[in-house]
């Protein structure tokens, strides 16, 4: 089962997403931002955080626009589980395959702490068996993470717990098409797949990932 | 400072008559301007090490663990399983004055260059910063502009920032100090070198495009007193960290493929200093077509194109038919790529740029015949230590010293600083920010990479030597107190300046010290960097050696975290030497003399600590700095989420031993059985005083005839809001 992790210049987590993969028993492959076509075989895709065209004009804005960006739109509309987390959040909405956008974080500083994720919706494919109201521990690393939109424009999946870290709409950090297979969330759940680092509970999602391809 | 048109051209440059003088007679005729702007520049304090370099050769530089020793971009040294890591510290002081975001920004992107030009790929940053007190206005846009440049630029490039340190004092009200230090991972087989080599083959400009940024930055900024910024705002680079990134991914997957003969970063002195290394270090020479360069702007003449410090740029010797493949492949990045020239056999420069030769010269004359200045040994009269009836009175109330003390901004949480920086990218970080007494990352052999930045400046004000002792040592032991076996430091000497005062004796005295400590910890120094001239006209500062240590724990996941061990485990000190208060955080100033620390006794420390991490021993330790044992406490049990119940022999004053620095003392907390077996295997001249056990809502500490107590939540509440609040935020 093949996920094509895209590297974009100026991504940076394209190897711990790669990692995160791996660990949920898929097999990663890379794909690049100047290539038309996905690798052959590609059945899911993930598009992981960084800086992608250093955030020139805004976050997500260049890449959303990226030759590859059109195979991963029909991948997407055969319902290929598609997840963008972080900066490849930004660049879902920005392409229009997820509600939203992303603003500069309230403070209007980067923030990098760990945060509690409730899962709001344990019956989209992302939860990976997950129940709604568990507490997920997952990093957030971004300046422009407030996620601002419709809530109801599609169904989100995990909310801030306690203290909203960036003023997002409805506490919102993740959330999904209505069809359900396209997600997109600031949290970095790469960084939460081994105990040594400090949480496992991103495991979830890249086993829902596992689940669903 | 004030520019005297009538002046001659050397002077302006800042080159003394006597510099002008031996260039003539080095080149036997007129130097060009061109020429003279390259001298100028090579043989800057920031290049040339001028006033340093004598002094310097006392420190050790080998050892078995040493794959590459000061004199290339980084030094390098073996990890373990054909893996090695490079590493460095470089100030950005002067810039940073100017223009914090920038300066602080680009001294990450400069540093980040270093140890890419070695053939690794950078896997850690860390950032030593001084500022005036937080009262001043300026202090505070100064500190918090930097803070957010090293994040931009860290953030954006995907090099967690994984440590670091900060203080505060008047010292460095109009000198700050932002020092960068990077470290970066590769293979034995992967090393690059600076040293170009192979007549004929091709010369190739990687990264930016040339423009005026920077110009004059490494003389002008970086080898004078600051006297007045507005006149030296144009000097300063601006930063691309999306470009560095580009540069970062295109350069290693062309070290990868083995495209590189030479590799060398584009910093201080821009191509300048990179051509004259890389010829001089070769033992070849470079003809360089400055037309080729693509620049930004219209206009330069040859010695801004020369001499600018356009960022985010690295030059390359490639062999002639690999050139093509390495230009397609940094378009591939989006990254400009030109062959500018080629090596020659005869060891001279020789810059041309429209239609005429510019520069001429044998390379080695900028490099190996800089001069070097032996600098006034003026001792300072010697210190004492504060006799009792110096001290200040023992305050009424110690609780609320002590809540003060960890609300100080020097104490107090920096949460406010490393939350702006992404300290987790890679998914290696195994130990974040404030959770051990050293950064920890995690090597692909499955160890541990300890990496602590640390200075000592109040002490080596009051005892130069000791001082210096005492930076080295502070190091090691916080790397010990994670578990790491100590293994090589790089180091950045931050001094006022050297041609006036004491100055150059404290430069000489705290290199013998911090030499003394190495040699008892049997580590060198593989790489560094110096800063002279941080002082104004009414201020110079503290003499500052910034320490970067690197250590090893063989089995990362017995790295030791800072915090108490559980409730109902035994707390104890385990070290030597008696706490004073001179020269200590809780007298806040340099007063005094603190004690010198015994470095062979600290490496017998440190070899304790990490013997015993190793075998699972410890659940906690942290060394005790600023503040003391009472600080020291608190910060650990606020990282555990409960307090602890400690007894101490009380002396006459009972804030000594509350508060009181010095020795090497650490505090360890363990199971009983655990502390037994530790205090069995205890050198002689270490000691494991049992003094309390970890749980409970307060802090208290029974000192014998009183007793203080500090419900932990207050604890918590001042040490976290201490540094927002100095800021008025």
């Amino acid at each position: 089962m093949s996920v094509a992790v895209i590297r974009f210049p100026g991504t940076l987590d394209h190897e711990s997403a790669a990692r995160a993969v791996a660990g949920a028993g898929l097999e990663p492959c890379y794909a690049w931002h100047a290539d038309d076509a996905l690798p052959v075989g590609t059945e899911a895709v993930v598009i992981p955080g960084g800086f992608s065209y250093g955030d020139h004009l805004r976050s997500g804005a260049i890449a959303s626009r990226a030759p590859i960006m059109e195979s991963i739109l029909e991948l997407a509309e055969q319902e290929a589980p598609v997840l963008g987390i972080c900066n490849g959040f930004q660049i879902l909405c920005e392409s229009g395959l997820l509600p939203g956008a992303l603003r500069p974080n309230a403070s209007l500083s980067f923030i990098c702490r760990q945060a509690e994720l409730e899962v709001a919706d344990d019956t989209t494919p992302w939860t990976g068996g997950v129940d709604a109201g568990a507490v997920l521990s997952i990093p957030i690393k971004h300046h422009d993470g407030a996620w601002v939109g419709d809530p109801g424009a599609g169904r989100v999946v995990l909310r801030y717990r306690g203290e909203n870290p960036n003023g997002s709409v409805d506490a919102v950090a993740g959330i999904a098409n209505a069809a359900g297979n396209v997600m997109g969330l600031m949290p970095h759940p790469e960084e939460a797949c081994d105990a040594l680092l400090g949480s496992t509970d991103g495991r979830a999602l890249f086993s829902a990932l596992a689940g669903a391809v | 400072m004030s520019i005297d048109a009538a002046a001659p051209l050397h002077r302006l440059l800042g080159l003394t008559d006597d510099e002008n003088d031996l260039i003539h007679e080095l080149l036997g005729r007129e130097p060009a301007d061109a020429e003279l702007m390259m001298f100028s520049l090579m043989w800057s304090e920031h290049c040339s090490y001028k006033h340093s370099r004598n002094l310097l050769s006392a420190f050790p530089t080998d050892g078995d663990a040493v794959l590459q020793g000061p004199g290339e971009n980084a030094g390098v040294i073996d990890v373990g399983n054909g893996w090695a890591v490079a590493f460095k510290v470089e100030s950005h002081n002067h810039p940073s004055a100017v223009e914090p975001f920038e300066g602080a920004a680009t001294g990450v992107g400069g540093i980040v260059r270093d140890i890419l030009a070695m053939g690794a790929r950078p896997i850690a940053l860390l950032d030593s910063l001084r500022f005036g007190e937080l009262s001043s206005r300026r202090s505070r846009h100064l500190f918090t502009r930097a803070v957010e440049g090293i994040g931009h630029y860290g953030n954006c490039i995907g090099v967690p920032t994984v440590g670091g340190e900060v203080s505060f004092d008047d010292r460095y009200e109009e000198s700050c100090l932002v020092n960068a230090m990077c470290v970066g991972l590769v293979r034995h087989d992967g090393m690059l070198t600076a040293a170009a080599a192979g007549p004929g083959n091709a010369l190739v400009l990687i990264g930016n495009r040339t423009g005026r940024d920077g110009i004059g930055g490494a003389s002008v900024l970086a080898s004078a007193e600051l006297d007045d910024d507005e006149d030296k705002r144009p000097s300063v680079q601006v930063s691309d960290p999306f470009t560095e990134r580009k540069l970062m991914d295109c350069c290693l997957e062309l070290a990868e493929d083995d495209a590189f003969v030479a590799l060398q970063d584009l910093g201080a002195a821009g191509l300048t200093s990179a051509a004259g290394e890389m010829a001089s270090s070769g033992g070849v020479g470079l003809e360089i077509a400055l037309d080729r360069i693509p620049l930004r702007e219209t206009g330069m003449t040859a010695p801004e194109i020369l001499v600018s410090e356009s960022q985010e740029r690295m030059l390359a010797v490639i062999e002639p038919p690999r050139v093509a493949e390495v230009i397609e492949r940094c378009r591939r990045w989006d990254l400009d790529a030109t062959e500018i020239g080629v090596v020659t056999r005869e060891p001279r420069l020789l810059v041309r740029f429209d239609g005429e030769t510019v520069v001429d010269l044998p390379a080695a004359l900028l490099t190996d015949q800089a001069p070097r200045y032996d600098v006034p040994q003026n001792a300072p009269p010697e210190r004492m230590a504060l006799a009792y009836d110096e001290l200040p009175p023992v305050p009424g109330d110690l609780v609320a010293a002590w809540r003060e003390l960890l609300g100080r901004p020097n104490v107090a949480d920096k949460r406010w600083i490393w939350e702006q920086y992404d300290h987790l990218v890679g998914a290696n970080t195994v130990r974040r920010p404030a959770a051990a007494d050293a950064a920890v990352v995690r090597l692909p052999t499955g160890a541990g990479l300890a990496v602590s930045l640390d200075g000592a400046e109040r002490h080596c004000e009051a005892d130069a030597r000791g001082g210096g002792m005492a930076v080295v040592c502070e190091a090691a032991r916080n790397l010990a107190a994670t578990g790491a076996r100590p293994l090589a430091i790089t180091d950045c000497l931050n001094f006022a300046n050297p041609e006036k005062g004491e100055t150059g004796w404290q430069l000489r005295e705290v290199i013998a010290g911090m030499s003394e400590a190495l040699d008892a910890f049997e580590i060198p120094v593989v790489s560094g960097n110096v800063s002279l001239y941080n002082e104004s006209a009414t201020r110079r500062i503290y003499p500052t050696p910034i320490v970067g240590m690197v250590g090893l724990i063989d089995d990362v996941a017995r790295t030791v975290p800072l915090a108490l061990g559980p409730e109902g485990h035994a707390l104890a000190l385990i070290g030597y030497g008696e706490p004073r208060l001179d020269g200590s955080e809780y007298l806040g100033d340099d007063a005094g003399l603190p004690p010198r620390p015994e470095p062979m006794q600290d490496a017998a420390l440190c070899r304790s600590l990490v013997d015993a991490a190793a075998d699972g021993l410890l659940a906690g330790a942290h060394d005790i700095s600023g503040g003391g044992l009472a600080t020291t406490l608190a910060e650990s049990a606020i990282a555990a989420g409960h307090g602890a119940r400690v007894t101490l022999v009380g002396g006459p004053r009972p804030d000594v031993a509350l508060f009181g620095e010095g020795g090497g003392r650490v505090l360890v907390s363990a199971t009983d059985a655990h502390l037994d077996l530790l205090a069995e295997r205890l050198p002689e001249d270490i000691v494991l005083t049992r003094i309390g056990v970890c749980g409970g809502d307060e802090l208290s500490i029974d000192l014998g005839d009183r007793g203080v107590s500090l419900d932990l939540a207050e604890a918590h509440a001042a040490y976290a809001g201490g540094l927002t609040e100095a800021m008025g935020a």
